[in-house]
């Protein structure tokens, strides 16, 4: 067990000393745990990050690295209180166009929600409500927002279905999510999201449960939005070729914490951290054939009650022993700048990681 | 707590009702009731017992309630067996004699009622001649004639359709069973049963095969009412019979509630029984006994109109706060054990003696609740409440006093007589059904075993009572030595007691009541000098002498000559029990205070 | 769903004749194998052979059995007439039977009582409704509480305690202890206070041990509903908590609370027979528990047939309630 860092402003390069920050989201060291009877559960352990209108963050890691988790906490979707489980300890500051969510009013909170920010889950069948028409939902999100009344919100989700490109919107309308294929599904789930026009969009997996025709057109779907409505996005997926499609930056999550972030075209052509090279091994790629295609990352993801001492990555790095010392296992590595914008916490040096990059990873990929 | 009817004769299953061993702590306890005499309030614990309580407090007027956890097996008189339903039909049945409206044994008494006086018995005890009041009428107002006594009586040749009622009346008028019954009968007016004359509407004459000494009592019977041919309306007339007394059914729902109102066509001068106090009777039935008798306590109703006395719990609450609402007369209901002499060694009468001895009185006195709810102890076989009947002062075998705790030498001595020096092993039947029953089967196990007698305790289905111990073939193939029982008289005299019981005739190859298998020329021969005898006093005196000749036989153990607890409401006025009914209420001319 | 409905209504006619068959078979042609003579077990006990020969002339309990079932089922629709010994009986149509003992119909008999035994079970049911599905809300959304946890333990209680105990109890207290609540039935055309102040204690104690049942499903169901995905979204979307529970939550809490209301209430349509008894109220149990003790077979079978009828209907009921509340059952 590591000593958390007493400085959260010490993490990472973003953090700004004024409390209202310029950037339209600005996450600043959350930290998100969960007590258990076995211990507490460091989901989240001190990650920050800013994003920008307009602009697409994809959010990458192993399940359990605490990337829903995540979007969870800026949705106050863990506050609520899951029932019947302990409540999450969450700290740190989210800050939304000026507002810092966790010391905001619940209620004002619930207010931005799906107004302001808004969120696509993974499994449209199960996140949408098996027992009410794909229109009655979608009006009731938009109608929780708008005072209008029941047909001008019906147009509304006609519109939005027709947007989101559902054949026959005014039929589907009445139609029940069983009644929908999965993309169509996901498709309608969308619309349920974008419905009033939120200005930061989560998509989470957004495509982990579809075919995968469907999840380029899912994909294209939301960029095509993004482009039109201008809001700010966050995809979370553990499949790097999604965030390829969609993402301005890419932030690494292992353990809880950012491991590596910045700019897409330099974390997937200038990758910093070892673990951003398993990822990128593990994923499939259509110019290679079958024998070389996919390494794994070896070993499971940590335990968030006991994660290992120094770096969380340690144990299943190749790379663990090239810095001296048994350093790797005895001191956190924090994040340092290794290009412009671009961030990653490891023990190695600029150089050690170039090296091993460009003659032992970048040819077999 | 209501019994299963399950022996043939029906009348008054009743007290057989609750009796439980707990209440003895509270009977012995006393307590004495809050409730003192006076106007307006109880009459006092056994006021109405054998005497008339607040008699001058009845007052016209008012609702008289009664509440029943069990429905009459029928109204229509002819089909009605329950003696709390014979009781009841005085209200809405006139008969030619009834039983006096006077407590304890006068109650049994005939007294004149549609007829002008008690029957003229001629040619031998064989013809029975009334002749009718006047001004007696029907519920629209038309006189009663003696055609309607004839055809009421008729009716009980109609067994296939108005079945359940007694028989007697049939089986003394035509033992041939001749007649068809009205509903068969060829003749125009339908009046062809010859053994009944009506020369005149005013005249009846009854013309016996045989004498039957009894035979006014048996026309006291709810069977015997008129019944007016225009208003039968067969199988049910009971739900709505026609009234010839001073109250008519105004609504029945079966086994829901019974109101009975003033019928304006009965003139009191024509009914010299009758005072009909209340203007509305209502009969409101219960599924929960310990809720009626909670009501009964808390004076929602006046009485249980099944007169089976308390349920053990209501019965504990009674008698410690309410005890002057309380009487506790006997029931007329003899608790025993009997011999089949089939079933060896109790063929032998020693063997049967030796049991009597054996027994622990006392013991078994308690299993059937104590002297209070259970009754005194019994020493001979003719209830108290019979002609004839010599209570405890009859004791042959020493039960009540002496050998009260059982007797084990006198025992072993009768087992040496009998052969069985070292006892011997035999099963006792008792109904399932009947904790009470199991009990004293117990008690006489754990006493016979003192004696050497191994008795093993057989439980059969007590809805199957005819089926098992009612067939003598089974009775000596399951090899039951004893059989636990209980008996109550038809009407109190011996016959109507004692010849289904002990008369040789009355061996039934199912259905039987004479479990002891006796065949005894004596008893016969008493019987039938009982039923030519015109005679009160020697009636009397025969009766008497039968029941000596039954316990000198052996034939019976008895347990107790039962008592029960009846609950009579503050309300009530005119109360007394009756040996009529069995010691229960003569609800008649029960009035109510103002 | 027109589909969904005649598919079900089919069923259930074909169910109720299938009843109609075995219970027949069960009064009539069961006691024959048995050995024992059905003519004696309409008459009831102490029976004349006169009036079993009656009986069996009435009932045609000579004719081949084939003949008797078309018999009963002509009597259904169109009424019967009972002819035997000189007395003719008229039974009209709907003919569920005919009482000897009591000499009524049965049909008259079934619509006299069914009345109160369906107040009873549906008074009740209102109130373990209301009370056992918010306590079993409560528990859920509070689970580990004080709160929760002493509603279990009543629940427990109430599950646990039988009818004639709680029953007894209430009355001893309320009735005739402090004299609160007088459980005595009176007609609803009496009086209707009257009759809604005795129903008052048999409604509450009925109600009580349902409660607590459904109070356990309720919770057991909310806490797994509450899990669900579609109520993150529904959260996501900035609605109020009480409307994710009371709107998202309940509908899905609903479904299995809604087949035991289904169950529940056919059943103790024929089966309210202990809180029947105990609170002395005329309907339907009280008739059947009557008709046992008296042996009057009619009354039984006619009982039989009315409750199999309504827990048809019910769980019909039901099923339709089903296609209501979840449109994926409509496909089925």
């Amino acid at each position: 067990m590591t000593e958390l860092s007493k400085s959260g402003a010490a993490l990472s390069e973003p953090v700004k000393d004024s409390p209202a920050p310029s950037a339209f989201l600005e996450v600043r060291d959350l930290k998100v745990h969960f007590p258990t009877d076995d211990g507490l559960v460091k989901s989240v352990d001190g990650l920050s990050f800013t994003l920008e209108k307009g602009k697409t963050l994809g959010i990458v890691g192993e399940s359990g690295s605490g990337k829903s988790v995540t979007s969870l906490g800026i949705m106050g979707l863990h506050t609520t209180g899951q029932y019947g489980k302990r409540k999450a300890q969450l700290s740190g500051e989210i800050w939304l166009d000026g507002t810092e969510l966790l010391t905001a009013d619940p209620d004002h909170v619930r207010k931005l929600r799906g107004r302001e920010m808004s969120m696509i889950f993974q499994d449209p069948l199960s996140a949408l409500h098996p027992y009410y028409t794909i229109g009655h939902q979608i009006v009731e999100a938009y109608r929780i927002h708008n005072d209008v009344d029941k047909k001008t919100a019906r147009r509304r989700a006609i519109e939005m279905l027709d947007r989101v490109g559902i054949p026959q919107p005014d039929k589907r309308v009445d139609g029940y999510p069983h009644e929908f294929s999965g993309g169509m599904r996901q498709r309608a789930m969308i619309a349920m999201s974008l419905v009033n026009n939120p200005e930061l969009l989560i998509a989470d997996e957004p495509t982990t449960a579809l075919d995968v025709t469907v999840q380029a057109q899912i994909l294209d779907l939301i960029r095509d939005l993004q482009k039109e409505f201008g809001s700010a996005v966050i995809v979370i997926t553990h499949d790097l070729g999604v965030v390829a499609e969609l993402s301005d930056d890419i932030l690494v999550m292992y353990g809880g914490r950012c491991v590596e972030r910045g700019p897409a075209e330099k974390v997937f052509y200038e990758p910093r951290h070892p673990y951003t090279w398993g990822l990128l091994g593990s994923m499939p790629r259509l110019d290679r054939d079958q024998q070389e295609r996919l390494i794994p990352v070896k070993g499971s993801p940590p335990s968030l009650i006991n994660i290992p001492s120094g770096c969380a990555f340690n144990p299943r790095c190749p790379y663990a022993d090239v810095p001296k010392d048994n350093v790797t296992r005895t001191v956190r590595p924090e994040l340092t700048e290794v290009g412009s914008q671009h961030w990653a916490a490891c023990h190695m040096t600029q150089e050690q990681r170039e090296r091993i990059w460009t003659e032992e990873i970048a040819p077999k990929l | 707590m209501t019994t299963q009817r399950t022996t043939r004769r029906r009348k008054q299953a009743v007290a057989a009702a609750g009796v439980v061993a707990a209440l003895l702590a509270t009977a012995a306890c006393g307590g004495g009731g809050t409730d003192e005499g006076g106007e307006g309030g109880a009459a006092g614990f056994d006021a109405a017992n054998n005497k008339v309580a607040q008699a001058s407090e009845a007052k016209k007027g008012g609702e008289l309630k009664f509440a029943a956890a069990q429905d009459a097996d029928s109204w229509d008189t002819t089909r009605g067996y329950y003696g709390f339903m014979w009781n009841f039909s005085r209200y809405y049945a006139r008969t030619l004699v009834t039983g006096k409206t006077e407590p304890g044994a006068k109650g049994a008494e005939a007294t004149p009622d549609l007829a002008t006086s008690t029957a003229k018995i001629t040619n031998g005890g064989k013809t029975y001649t009334y002749t009718l009041r006047d001004g007696v009428t029907w519920e629209d107002g038309k006189p009663i004639t003696s055609k309607d006594v004839k055809y009421g009586i008729e009716r009980v040749w109609a067994q296939d359709v108005l079945s359940g009622g007694p028989v007697y009346l049939k089986d003394i008028l035509d033992p041939k069973g001749e007649y068809p019954g009205p509903y068969k009968d060829t003749s125009p007016d339908k009046l062809g049963l010859k053994a009944i004359e009506t020369p005149d509407d005013k005249t009846i004459v009854f013309n016996l095969p045989a004498p039957n000494s009894d035979f006014e009592d048996m026309l006291t019977m709810a069977s015997a009412a008129p019944v007016r041919q225009d208003k039968d309306t067969k199988s049910k007339y009971g739900l709505k019979p026609f009234s010839s007394g001073p109250y008519k059914f105004q609504s029945y729902t079966p086994n829901k509630k019974l109101v009975l109102v003033r019928n304006e066509n009965w003139k009191p001068a024509s009914d010299p029984v009758r005072k009909a106090y209340p203007d509305k009777i209502s009969m409101t039935f219960f599924t929960n006994a310990n809720d009626m008798d909670q009501r009964l306590i808390n004076g929602d109703y006046d009485l249980d109109a099944n007169q089976t006395g308390l349920s053990p719990q209501g019965r504990t609450t009674a008698l410690k706060e309410h005890k002057g609402n309380l009487d506790n007369p006997v029931s007329g209901y003899i608790r025993y054990a009997v011999f089949p002499q089939t079933v060896k060694p109790f063929d032998n009468i020693h063997c049967r003696k030796a049991v009597i001895y054996g027994a622990d009185h006392e013991s078994l006195q308690t299993a059937r609740g104590g002297p209070i709810a259970g009754g005194d102890i019994g020493t001979n076989m003719l209830p108290p409440s019979v002609p004839g009947a010599e209570g405890q002062k009859y004791d042959p075998y020493e039960m009540a006093g002496a050998d009260k705790k059982g007797n084990v030498a006198k025992a072993k001595e009768e087992l040496k007589a009998c052969g069985q020096p070292n006892g011997f092993k035999t099963t006792v039947a008792v109904r399932n059904n009947k904790p009470v029953e199991v009990a004293t089967a117990e008690s006489l196990q754990a006493s016979l075993k003192k004696v050497g007698i191994d008795v093993e305790i057989d439980q059969f289905d007590g809805a199957q009572t005819s089926g098992i111990i009612g067939s003598p073939e089974n009775v000596k193939k399951k090899g039951y030595g004893i059989i636990i029982m209980g008996w109550g008289p038809d009407f109190p005299t011996v016959q109507g007691f004692g010849l289904p019981l002990w008369g040789s005739k009355y061996i039934l190859e199912s259905g039987n009541n004479n479990f002891a298998m006796i065949k005894d020329k004596t008893i016969d021969g008493l019987f039938a000098d009982y039923v030519t005898e015109l005679d009160d006093a020697k009636k009397e005196q025969i009766s008497t002498e039968i029941n000596h000749k039954v316990m000198e036989g052996g034939y019976y153990l008895p347990f107790t000559f039962e008592k029960f607890i009846n609950w009579r409401s503050n309300r009530l006025a005119n109360v007394y029990t009756t040996d009529n009914y069995n010691g229960t209420y003569d609800f008649v001319n029960l009035g109510l205070k103002k | 769903m027109l589909a969904y409905l005649t598919r079900r209504l089919f069923a259930a006619a074909v169910m109720l004749v299938v009843i109609i068959l075995v219970v027949f078979c069960i009064f009539f042609l069961v006691p024959r194998w048995a050995g024992v003579d059905p003519a004696t077990m309409f008459v009831g006990k102490q029976a004349d052979p006169a009036a079993i020969e009656a009986v069996r002339q009435k009932l045609g309990l000579g004719d081949p059995i084939l003949a008797q079932v078309w018999e009963f089922f002509k009597g259904l629709f169109a009424g019967r007439t009972y002819v035997g010994g000189g007395d003719v009986t008229q039974c009209s149509a709907p003919c569920f039977g005919y009482s000897f003992r009591n000499e009524q119909a049965i049909w008259p008999v079934l619509t006299d009582r069914f009345p109160v035994t369906l107040a009873l079970a549906l008074g009740a049911a209102v109130l373990w409704l209301i009370f056992g599905v918010a306590a079993g809300v409560l528990s859920a959304l509070k689970r580990g509480s004080l709160w929760d946890r002493g509603a279990m333990v009543v629940a427990l209680a109430g599950v646990s305690l039988p009818i004639y105990f709680t029953g007894l109890l209430s009355l001893a207290i309320f009735s005739y202890g402090l004299g609160w609540l007088d459980a005595q039935y009176v007609p609803i055309e009496e009086s209707f206070t009257g009759w809604f102040g005795g129903m008052l204690l048999p409604w509450i104690t009925l109600a009580f041990l349902y409660a607590a049942m459904y109070a356990r499903i309720t919770r057991a169901t909310m806490l797994e509903v509450m899990g669900e995905d579609y109520i993150r979204t529904a959260r996501a979307k900035g609605l109020r908590e009480p409307v994710v529970i009371g709107k998202h939550a309940m509908r899905s809490t609903m479904t299995p609370i809604l087949t035991m209301l289904g169950m529940d209430l056919g059943a103790l349509i024929g089966g309210a027979i202990l809180t029947e008894t105990t609170f002395s109220l005329p309907g339907l149990g009280q008739a059947v528990l009557k008709a046992i003790s008296d042996k009057d077979l009619p009354v039984i079978l006619g009982v039989t047939l009315i409750t199999s009828l309504a827990v048809i209907v019910a769980n019909l009921v039901v099923d339709i309630l089903y296609a209501v509340i979840d449109p994926r059952v409509r496909l089925a």
